[in-house]
């Protein structure tokens, strides 16, 4: 047991260490703060404190655990809300109430719940780690595979159906002529990748129901992206959506350093919010991470590890798993000040020399992977951080480096913002690396998607070099074949790209309504060159009735969406004859 | 200042005295940024703060500089204690300085109760979306910025704009649609002019709302540290008034660009490695520890809804200051020197204004069904009516169709009928929005795509409709 010696910020040094190891965590004080052993030297000891130090004194007790930062794993995740070193939010507010008094200890998975635990295999079976011996149904919507912990094999012995605790034993494991109990839960250390047989590259789009992202930059399950833009830009939006909408068997929001009031929104609109796919409650397929940034910052460094930490924990059940984290940019600032407490020479803009390594420690534990043991399985966890860039000037430390790492950008732009376009990806600035992986899998919703895609993406190339012309000469002089492709440009933009989250039947748009939104504003563009080419002017064109049909399709439900956009395709097949019934 | 003290832990032992700081030989028991008094040898007394705390040197920032500290004489007393704030009902009404010491010429507060000034951060599953509709009279505000209950939201200013004004309008007017339930008004003025801060007190005067006042004040004169102090013991008098004594409060603090440059310079005399333009690297976290205290907690009546004001160096929103404030805070409303030159008030550039929690505090039964809808086609044709005129500046508006004509007709009245507005009018929503609808009545009908068909039915004024 060691004496704190000196105290600065979040950063404090103990004497009489000797016997600890780096990263093992510690209690400091007579309030049990706790804090990591993030340095050591002779016998002193360099501790980050998740937790206030404020009032702390010189030769207050340190004592070490052990033991370094382990995510706690098991049923009762799901649903449930930690602040940054997986405390339970919610067992907090019953037990302290309304405001996070420092010194609490709370577990991540309640000790006293019962979980119904189903075997899957009888005893005298031979196991190793990774194996599913049973299921717990954790939510209605998440089946929770308990496995045998990495490592560990064995002779299942002693395994039965009941009610068990997260910690009761729920089976025997006999190995080299020792028993182990095996519990609902386990334990990983957070800062360290949890193992898989094998690696694939990512190919099955990870379906978010945004239409730019999913049509015209794909991510793909098990990818990377990061979502960079100025304040007010719509990361926190983009980042809700993802996580409301995606496809995926369950979403983790880290929400590092940010607002109490977003936290609390979001928190709010998933209790209230359905699964388009299942129709049960999105809460049920949800874990949070909240560590706002009026909580402790060093809290901020580890919040986003144990969130991947149970991003892998529950790939390698065989789920695709989607982590947002907002923002990476409040976890790069805490490293920045712990750095500057330790008065490390500190590299660009003050940021840890390290600060690429850290990233990248981070984004590479994504993946789509073979998992250990049987039955086989396949799982992936995509990630997606935010980036935010002080004056949205993207050539700074966090931006850069996250860009080195990341293989899709959604780059968000404050002009689009001021206009209220959104989401406010900017088509020209972004990219998927993962776009030619999942053609096939969009070919299977319809054969014409890579040239929709193209033929939306060349428009929109040729919009912005008019675009230049137009600010010389005004729109009026430019010739009718220019003027038409502004047009179409514009109606990709206001009637496809734009989308807004708060729509009530827009908010989500799954592939196939996307694909047909964007092929009939394609088709009008043909059926528009046509009529132009007989001599219409593309004002009259611009004024005629199913053009504006074609602009409120976002307000058609999924149900008739299809009726309505063949209605719509059957008139433009009629030719300019159908465009005068109508009334132009 | 604090009853639960029992004895003084006092040292003359000051080994060096530079800059702001202090190293002094430690004695057992100093806690971590716990308050001390340093007496100088001609009997003077300054305040400063423990910054580090080691076995055998301890670290004091001393506020207002070490000037004149003699190693021999000056003594170092700790108070075993963070600042903090008596708190009763007796507060309301009353005005302070930065250090919580009454200057209204009135008794001090007797209380039992004393708050460290810093706060405590609400747990966030004990939060509940702010979602109430603040009613400011204001249409650029009503229509597009709506501000709700427990929300934080800036104006980002230039100086010589009319922030104070646009304030003093929003204290008069807000209250709860169609209520009159008043707000409680807590007043940090930081680092402001003498007259500026009377102008406030007495515009609460003016109106009534003293009474249910309470003002901190620190004036350009007064202690550089007092400039930190100051939203903190305005942020503590709101969070005890809203969850003890169940009140809305309204919390105005200006000007943040102060703090945030009192900041700097003590982070500077501590010898600290700065980040952008000098600020200091954590200086969003500290900003994030007055803004967060705003919010509404669920199971309590009261709230705290924080409008702090800033003045943007150079007009310039990508300065540190507006930056972190953006990011922190759930929106901004933005001042523009062009507006004001045209002599529009209150000058909101409303492309970069922004408010977060907008969705939330309306709709049908909050403000009016076709709220968010007239919100988008707003800023749709504002927008195209403000690009058009852009491009006119080179090439002459006789370059546009006549569609883009009425665009940028529109765009004209937008900001002189809706935007616009005297200092003394108070619209009601409805009022704002019809505002709205009549200058969408230029438009072809075809263009209001983002509005609902039957909310066009309902609200379209006749005359377009029957062309
Ligand atoms: N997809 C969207 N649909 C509608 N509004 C949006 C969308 N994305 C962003 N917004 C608007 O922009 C505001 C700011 O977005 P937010 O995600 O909070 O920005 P950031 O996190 O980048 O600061 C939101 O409050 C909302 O009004
Ligand atoms: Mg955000």
């Amino acid at each position: 047991m060691g004496k704190i010696w000196r105290i600065s910020g979040p950063v404090i040094i103990a004497e009489d260490m000797r016997g600890s190891q780096v990263y093992e965590v510690v209690e400091i004080g007579e309030e049990r703060l706790n804090g990591e052993i993030i340095g050591l030297e002779q016998d002193k000891a360099v501790i980050q404190v998740y937790e206030d130090t404020v009032g702390l004194t010189v030769g207050e007790k340190v004592t070490g655990t052990g033991e370094i930062l382990m995510a706690e794993l098991g049923p009762g995740l799901v649903g449930n809300i930690y602040d940054g070193v997986q405390r339970s939010l919610v067992t907090m507010k019953d037990e302290v109430g309304d405001f996070l008094h420092r010194g609490v200890r709370t577990y991540a998975l309640d000790r006293e719940k019962k979980w119904h635990f189903i075997p899957a295999m009888k005893a005298g079976a031979q196991v190793e780690g990774g194996d599913v011996i049973g299921t717990v149904q954790e939510t209605g919507l998440i089946e929770h595979r308990i496995m045998v912990p990495p490592g560990m094999s064995g002779v299942i012995d002693a395994i039965e159906e009941g009610d068990y605790t997260v910690e009761e034993s729920i089976a025997l494991l006999k190995s080299n002529g020792k028993t182990w109990p095996l519990t609902l839960m386990q334990r990983w250390p957070a800062r360290k990748p949890r193992p898989y047989k094998r690696r694939f590259d990512p190919q099955d789009l990870l379906v978010t129901g945004t239409r730019v992202i999913d049509y015209l930059f794909p991510l793909a399950l098990g990818g990377k992206a990061a979502i960079p833009g100025g304040f007010g830009t719509g990361k926190t939006v983009n980042l809700q959506q993802m996580v409301r909408w995606s496809q995926t068997q369950l979403n983790i929001y880290v929400g590092c350093g940010e607002r109490g009031n977003e936290m609390a929104d979001v928190l709010q609109s998933f209790k209230e919010l359905k699964d388009p796919a299942t129709g049960r409650y999105l809460q049920e397929k949800e874990i949070f991470i909240a560590n706002t940034s009026n909580m402790p910052v060093v809290a901020r460094e580890i919040s986003i590890f144990i969130g991947i930490t149970m991003a892998e924990y529950y790939r390698d059940m065989g789920y695709d798993i989607l982590l947002v984290a907002d923002s990476t940019s409040r976890w790069a600032e805490a490293m920045r000040e712990i750095g500057a407490r330790l008065e490390e020479t500190p590299g660009e803009e003050g940021f840890p020399t390290y600060l690429g390594s850290r990233l990248s420690a981070f984004y590479e534990r994504s993946g789509r992977v073979e998992c250990l043991g049987s039955p086989g399985r396949i799982g992936s966890a995509t990630v997606i951080g935010a980036v935010s860039p002080p004056g949205a000037d993207f050539s700074e430390p966090v931006t850069q480096s996250t860009l080195r790492i990341v293989d899709a950008l959604y780059s968000l732009d404050v002009a689009l913002a001021n206009r209220r376009h959104f989401p406010t990806i900017n088509w020209l600035q972004s990219y998927s690396h993962y776009a030619d992986s999942v053609d096939a899998w969009w070919e299977k919703v319809s054969p014409d998607y890579t040239e929709v895609r193209n033929q939306a993406l060349i428009t929109l190339q040729k919009e912005a070099e008019l675009e230049e012309i137009v600010r010389l000469v005004g729109p009026e002089a430019l010739p009718e074949n220019d003027k038409l492709l502004l047009l179409i440009a514009r109606m990709i933009r206001e009637d496809f790209l734009m989308q807004s989250a708060y729509h009530p039947v827009d908010t989500y748009s799954n592939p196939k309504r996307s694909h047909l939104m964007l092929s009939t504003i394609m088709k009008f563009s043909d059926f528009a060159r046509g009529l132009a080419e007989e001599g219409m002017m593309v004002s009259e064109i611009s004024a005629s009735r199913i053009k504006q049909r074609i602009s409120r399709m976002k307000d058609v439900p999924d149900d008739e969406i299809d009726q309505y956009v063949d209605s719509i395709r059957q008139d433009m097949a009629g030719g300019a004859a159908s465009l005068e019934e109508g009334g132009v | 200042m604090d009853s639960m003290q029992l004895f003084t832990r006092q040292t003359k032992a000051i080994s060096t005295a530079r800059r702001s700081l202090l190293i002094i030989e430690s004695i057992p028991g100093i806690r971590y940024n716990e308050i001390v008094d340093v007496e100088l040898g001609t009997g003077e007394i300054r305040s400063g703060q423990v910054i580090e705390v080691g076995k055998n040197t301890t670290v004091v920032q001393v506020f207002g500089g070490v000037s004149e500290v003699d190693l021999l004489n000056s003594k170092v007393r700790y108070k075993g204690e963070t600042l903090k704030l008596p708190v009763s009902p007796d507060i309301l009404g009353r005005i302070f300085d930065g250090s919580g010491k009454p200057i209204d010429g009135g008794p001090p507060i007797i209380s039992q109760k004393y708050q460290d000034i810093n706060g405590v951060p609400a747990n966030p599953a004990s939060r509940m979306p702010p979602a109430e509709f603040i009613e400011t009279g204001i249409s650029a505000i009503d229509g597009l910025n709506v501000l709700v209950r427990g929300q934080k939201l800036p104006i980002f200013s230039g100086s010589g704009l009319p922030h104070n004004k646009i304030a003093a309008q929003i204290i008069r007017q807000a209250s709860l649609k169609g209520k009159s339930e008043d707000f409680a008004i807590v007043f940090g003025a930081i680092g402001v002019s003498y007259d500026d801060a009377a102008h406030f007190i007495s515009n609460l005067e003016e109106t009534g709302a003293l009474s249910r006042a309470v003002g901190f004040i620190n004036t350009a004169s007064s202690p550089v540290i007092e400039r930190l102090s100051t939203p903190r013991l305005a942020l503590t008098a709101a969070e005890y008034l809203a969850w003890e004594m169940n009140m809305h409060v309204l919390v105005i603090l200006t000007d943040i660009t102060n703090y945030a440059d009192a900041l700097r310079e003590l982070a500077a005399m501590r010898g600290e490695i700065p980040s952008r333009r000098g600020y200091p690297g954590y200086m969003y976290t500290d900003l994030a520890s007055l803004y967060e205290r705003a919010g509404r907690i669920s199971g309590r009546e009261g709230s705290v809804t924080i409008i702090p004001i800033l003045t943007m160096p150079d007009d310039d929103i990508t300065h540190p200051i507006p930056d972190l404030t953006g990011y922190i805070t759930e929106g901004q409303i933005v001042l523009s020197r062009p507006l004001d030159r045209k002599r529009i008030y209150p000058p909101i550039d409303v492309f970069l204004s922004l408010s977060r929690m907008m969705k939330e505090g309306i709709g049908e039964g909050k403000t009016r069904e076709d709220h968010n809808n007239v919100f988008m086609q707003s800023y749709a044709m504002y927008a195209e009516g403000n690009y058009l005129r852009e491009i006119t500046t080179v090439i002459g508006s006789e370059a546009l169709t006549d569609r883009d004509k009425v665009y940028l007709n529109a765009a004209d009245r937008f900001e002189r009928e809706f935007i616009a507005q005297d200092e003394n009018s108070r619209r009601t929503v409805e009022e704002t929005l019809s505002i709205a609808w009549d200058i969408f009545s230029m438009l072809p009908e075809e263009d209001l795509k983002l509005i609902n068909e039957a909310y066009i039915k309902k609200y379209l004024p006749e005359p377009s409709r029957s062309e």
